[in-house]
């Protein structure tokens, strides 16, 4: 049977105020690496921790393999956990830090042996299986820690920011690393991370959280291309997505002189486009939506400019940021027309802040 | 910077020349005179009883000046090994009931989130501010009442309890800096609460232990008043009071020698000790079992 782990309306609260984990349901099958993403303290950790057994949810279910396991103590439980501090055991070994909870679990010594030799070949740990915790660097601590839960066979992998205490060079090699590792087998993982970057590259899907509730369950692509709401929009990508609030007339949302069709369907008297650096330039053309106003400040990233653009609107002025290729030498106070693409634009509810998308197509395909 | 740096050079090189000079006449200063009462008895131990008495005092004796006779009469007039065995064996029965209770209560302390956890530390902190001396007449009303007198358990029970807030406080501390990613990660690997505090915890406490203990064993090995009051029969005694009770060949005469064998032999135990858990202490154990 196909490993699969399900969540149904997960609620966690510490106290009747902290309340970090209020809504969640999803679910994870095989083969399915899911990253839960959000800001600091909007209860990743929580998550995990009750998927795990060391928390008690206040309601709902944690599901493995269609069996609830929400009363089960965490060594019943059959899942195997990378903790961010790696937590290994400081006075036991390399091999016994590996061995331990097979051997808790009584399987017999001939395939303990088996199966922390087949891990030790595929991390590279041989060398340093008689050393302790303490005589290692931090990226072979971390290769322990991920060995000591493969040799588990888990039905779930759990990982809460593993890559977190690594140096950014070490970083990048692990993550890769990592992608192959769990690429190559066929148990979910649902991965921790507040880093973006981890998480598009890792996943097979995202789930992005704001304060305990999910805020949209997708594809890295899709949660890039289609943010479900503002908040995912605002969160994923970096430099952040602009966003400005302008008035509408007759489906059309006015952009300094010209005027955008806003999507099927809708008729708003304002609304919130967003866009991201990456897709505004400067105007070539007269007559495409675009916006003038005065650059004030110029970041170098290499590759790019990061520019930051004032524009006098009505009321007080607006910043809209650009990323410019480096043939356009803006100097801070020159004035710049931007335009706006209108494919690459993003439309949000003013108040809620959902996606605002065409009704019709929409509905062609979630039928 | 470049134009300021001679000028640095400089005073860094000017300035440990006097420290070169001053510091270790310091320490070597500072330790003389901690230790000088010590090496006076040590010094006392081995000298004759004339040169003991000699005036001006003898600081270098000569060779017939020196002699083990000290330590002899020690043994021959007393009985000595009974008192070591004594001072012993009611240290470590309280070191190991102190730590024993205490540890539990201190990681209880530290990990449960108890109601009232305030109000029992509160308890715990005002139990160290009563000087033993005001606790010693009920001590010795509840002695006599339940017939301790003369029994080791008059000892090892108030030394256990005088140690037992300290032993808390420090072990609570020490918990609390222990992460506690290890202990779920144990749980997760599948240990038993029990297994977990046993394979898991309490390798990682013994430093901590070792620490506390050997404070406990000190401070129920040098005990006096109770030991004073509520042993009397002479083979029971422990090394301090015995040593204080050395009396002389008359009543007008102070044994210095015997009282300074005895001295010596009472520290070298405890000495012994620090020494040997010493590498324990410093050992820390928990490096490396998070991110270092
Ligand atoms: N044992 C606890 N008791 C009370 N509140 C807690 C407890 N553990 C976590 N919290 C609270 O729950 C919230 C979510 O914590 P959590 O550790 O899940 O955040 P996170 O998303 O993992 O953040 P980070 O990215 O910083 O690790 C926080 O506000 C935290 O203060
Ligand atoms: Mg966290």
């Amino acid at each position: 049977m196909d490993k699969k782990l399900d969540l149904v309306a997960l609620r966690k609260a510490y106290t009747p105020t902290v309340v970090p984990v209020k809504d969640i349901s999803l679910s994870v099958g095989a083969g399915e690496f899911l990253t839960l993403l959000g800001p600091s303290g909007c209860g990743k950790s929580t998550i995990l921790r009750l998927i795990a057994g060391l928390e008690q949810p206040s309601s709902g279910q944690v599901l493995l393999n269609g069996r609830d396991v929400s009363r089960l103590s965490p060594g019943d439980r059959n899942i195997a956990m990378v903790f961010q501090s790696y937590a290994l055991y400081p006075h036991m070994t390399v091999y016994e830090n590996i061995a331990s909870g097979l051997k808790l679990r009584k399987t017999p010594s001939g395939e303990v042996q088996s199966r922390i030799h087949e891990v030790a070949d595929f991390l590279g740990l041989h060398e340093l299986m008689n050393r302790k915790p303490g005589q290692l660097s931090g990226g072979q601590r971390q290769r322990v820690a991920v060995a000591r839960t493969l040799v588990r066979r888990p039905d779930v992998f759990l990982l809460d920011e593993p890559l977190s205490n690594l140096d950014a060079l070490l970083r990048e090699h692990v993550r890769a690393e990592l992608k192959q590792l769990f690429g190559s087998q066929n148990t979910p993982v649902v991965y921790v991370t507040h880093d973006q970057t981890e998480a598009m590259t890792l996943s097979t899907r995202v789930a992005v959280l704001n304060n305990g509730y999910l805020q949209q369950l997708d594809t890295p692509e899709r949660i890039y291309t289609e943010p479900a709401n503002r908040f995912v929009a605002g969160f994923i990508g970096s430099p952040q997505m602009n966003f400005l609030q302008v008035k509408c007339e007759a489906g059309q949302a006015i952009v300094g002189n010209s005027r955008i069709p806003l999507p099927l369907g809708s008729n708003p008297k304002e609304i919130v486009l967003g866009i991201r650096p990456e897709h505004v330039h400067v105007a070539q053309s007269s007559n495409e939506p675009a916006l003038d106003g005065q650059v004030f400040l110029v970041e170098n990233l290499g590759m790019h400019n990061l520019v930051s653009v004032r524009i006098a609107s009505g009321g007080e002025p607006i910043t809209v940021r650009a990323l410019l290729g480096m043939e356009h030498r803006l100097a801070t106070n020159t004035p710049v027309r931007l335009a706006f693409p209108p494919d690459s634009i993003h439309w949000f509810d003013v108040g809620a802040g959902d996606r605002v998308e065409a009704t019709t197509p929409s509905m062609v395909r979630n039928g | 910077m470049t134009t300021t740096s001679p000028e640095n050079q400089q005073a860094t090189v000017h300035r440990p020349s006097v420290r070169r000079f001053i510091l270790p006449i310091a320490v070597a200063l500072t330790v003389l005179f901690c230790l000088a009462p010590i090496l006076w008895e040590l010094l006392t131990s081995f000298k004759t009883d004339d040169a003991i008495a000699e005036i001006p005092n003898v600081y270098f004796p000569s060779p017939n000046q020196l002699t083990l006779d000290q330590y002899q009469k020690l043994f021959e007039r007393r009985p000595f090994l009974n008192y070591l065995f004594n001072s012993f064996l009611v240290s470590l029965a309280s070191t190991v009931l102190a730590l024993g209770i205490g540890a539990p209560a201190a990681y209880a302390l530290a990990r449960l989130k108890l109601q009232g956890e305030r109000i029992i530390l509160a308890g715990v902190l005002i139990v160290t501010l009563f000087p033993p001396i005001l606790l010693f007449l009920g001590l010795l009303d509840i002695v006599r009442y339940l017939n301790l007198g003369n029994n080791y358990l008059s000892l090892i029970i108030p030394y256990t309890a005088i140690n037992l807030p300290l032993t808390i406080l420090v072990m609570r501390s020490f918990f609390q800096q222990l992460p506690k990613d290890l202990e779920d990660a144990a749980r997760v690997d599948g240990y038993s609460t029990p297994r977990m505090l046993l394979d898991i915890v309490l390798p990682m406490t013994l430093p901590a232990l070792a620490t506390t203990g050997i404070l406990t064993f000190i401070a129920a090995w040098n005990e006096f008043i109770f030991a004073l009051t509520f042993i009397t029969r002479e083979d029971m005694k422990t090394v301090p009071v015995a040593g204080a009770q050395l009396g002389g060949a008359s009543p007008f005469e102070i044994p210095f020698g015997p009282i300074a064998a005895a001295t010596v032999l009472g520290t070298i135990p405890l000495v012994l000790l620090v020494l040997i858990f010493q590498r324990r202490i410093v050992q820390g154990l928990t490096s490396g079992a998070v991110k270092g």
